[in-house]
């Protein structure tokens, strides 16, 4: 095994590319607890938080680029970030513990594509998408295209996420993410549910996107969650047909966190309580 | 396996060590620095035992390789106290009995002074948040918590 900390992104690049068993190290929260349990053991670790533009947020004209090994807690002391994008901060804040959030990352949280990891779902809702550089350039793709299963993602050998960009808000806009777990803290969502949403002067939904977690091998989009706000002014019915399109969508499991009918009842009344704070919020933007 | 040479800070003093790859950030400071104040637990940064600070971070010492603290500054619970001087929440702590077995406690005092240090006047919901990703088997968190709200009631007194 060894062990290496470049300093660019064309660095990391050809280390992962040169080793098959080559992984990422951002936060390390997942893969180090993959390496104890003997469930990974990588020839290569590469550390890429020595790369400076992996640990900056960059605002621009409205849009936001989370370098790939900024912590949780970094994204919510960045107030700009937080006010445009509550949903997903609230998501990303919700993994683990304080100690947790001084490493995880958005990134680490999408690649390491766990069905039920909480920021993705607030993330694929967000419209982001995520900075691949790897061995032949670079390229950008939404987020929901990179976990394909638990564990596994859409990168090549050699690939790396180089960073999260999530789109300039609309004008009466908002977006909210909600989990259930049995307790309140420190624990892994049962569903989870992302909801972004964009209103006309009239509120009237012009825009919204619909994500479901852990209710499937993948986060999905639910396009048809979506359909049943837009037109509408969110109103008693629209949550009605959200609730019930969100539930429609799952594929769920049974395991010891939740039976499959628990799992679809609960991400449609998650769906519409989302819909609710982020109609609140881009009633107040 | 090749070995790494890092050198880092911890608490205030430059140090130097070979660590192995796999090796966590705990198991250097365990078994190569003899710091054993930080405690093993889980293994799986759910019970905090391994706390540490990382540039200022709390951190589950566990979840860090040793071969990330190049550079870095690493706090650790030793350097709480000042030499035979107890830091205001290890006074508390004993104050309160807010400890029993004591294996959680280096964790918590580590946790609760990142907090203390950035938040001086935490609400109780506030210094349980914080303090959530520290669990106890004993004592119970009340005591923990009355601790840290009289330690932060006498650092603010100066």
């Amino acid at each position: 095994m060894q062990f290496e900390a470049p300093t660019t992104v064309n660095a990391a690049v050809k280390l992962l590319a040169g080793k098959a068993g080559a992984r990422v190290l951002a936060g390390g929260t997942d893969l180090l607890v993959q390496m104890r349990t003997d469930r990974v053991s990588p020839d290569l670790i590469v550390d890429v938080k020595r790369i400076p533009a992996l640990r900056t947020i960059t605002a621009k004209n409205g849009a936001f680029r989370i370098g790939a090994a900024v912590a949780g807690a970094e994204l919510g002391e960045h107030k700009a970030l937080c006010k445009a994008w509550p949903g997903v901060v609230e998501a990303a804040n919700l993994i683990g513990s304080h100690q947790i959030q001084s490493r995880a990352t958005l990134a680490g949280n999408l690649c390491n594509a766990s069905p039920a990891a909480d920021s993705v779902p607030a993330m694929v809702a967000a419209g982001a998408s995520a900075v691949i550089a790897g061995p032949r350039g670079k390229r950008t793709v939404p987020v929901e295209t990179i976990g394909t299963g638990p564990g596994k993602t859409s990168l090549k050998r050699g690939e790396m996420v180089e960073a999260i960009l999530l789109p300039k808000r609309p004008p009466r806009s908002g977006d909210a993410y909600l989990r259930f777990i049995p307790r309140s803290e420190m624990d892994i969502a049962v569903v989870g549910c992302g909801v972004s949403l964009t209103l006309d002067t009239k509120g009237v939904c012009t825009a919204a996107r619909v994500a479901l977690g852990a209710v499937a091998a993948r986060v999905i989009l639910v396009p048809d969650a979506a359909k049943a706000l837009i037109g509408t002014t969110v109103d008693a019915g629209a949550l009605e047909r959200l609730a019930a399109a969100a539930s429609a969508a799952c594929r769920p499991i049974d395991d010891k966190r939740g039976t499959k009918e628990f799992r679809i009842r609960v991400a449609g009344v998650l769906a519409r309580r989302a819909a609710e704070i982020a109609l609140k919020r881009a009633r107040g933007n | 396996m090749s070995k790494v040479q890092v050198s880092t800070t911890i608490n205030g003093d430059a140090v130097s060590y070979l660590c192995e790859v796999d090796e966590t950030l705990l198991d250097v400071l365990r078994d190569r620095l003899g710091l054993t104040g930080s405690k093993e637990g889980c293994s799986t940064g759910d019970c905090g035992a391994c706390t540490v600070t990382l540039d200022g971070r709390p951190v589950c010492s566990c979840l860090v390789l040793g071969a990330e603290a190049e550079g870095r500054e690493v706090r650790t619970v030793e350097g709480i106290a000042k030499g035979d001087k107890l830091h205001p929440l290890q006074e508390k702590f004993l104050e309160f009995a807010a400890l029993q077995c004591g294996i959680c406690t280096p964790g918590f005092l580590v946790s609760s002074k990142a907090l203390l240090d950035q938040n001086p006047n935490p609400t109780e919901s506030e210094i349980r948040f914080a303090l959530a990703g520290n669990l106890c088997r004993c004592t119970g968190y009340d005591k923990i918590v009355r601790a840290v709200q009289a330690a932060a009631a006498e650092m603010r007194k100066g």
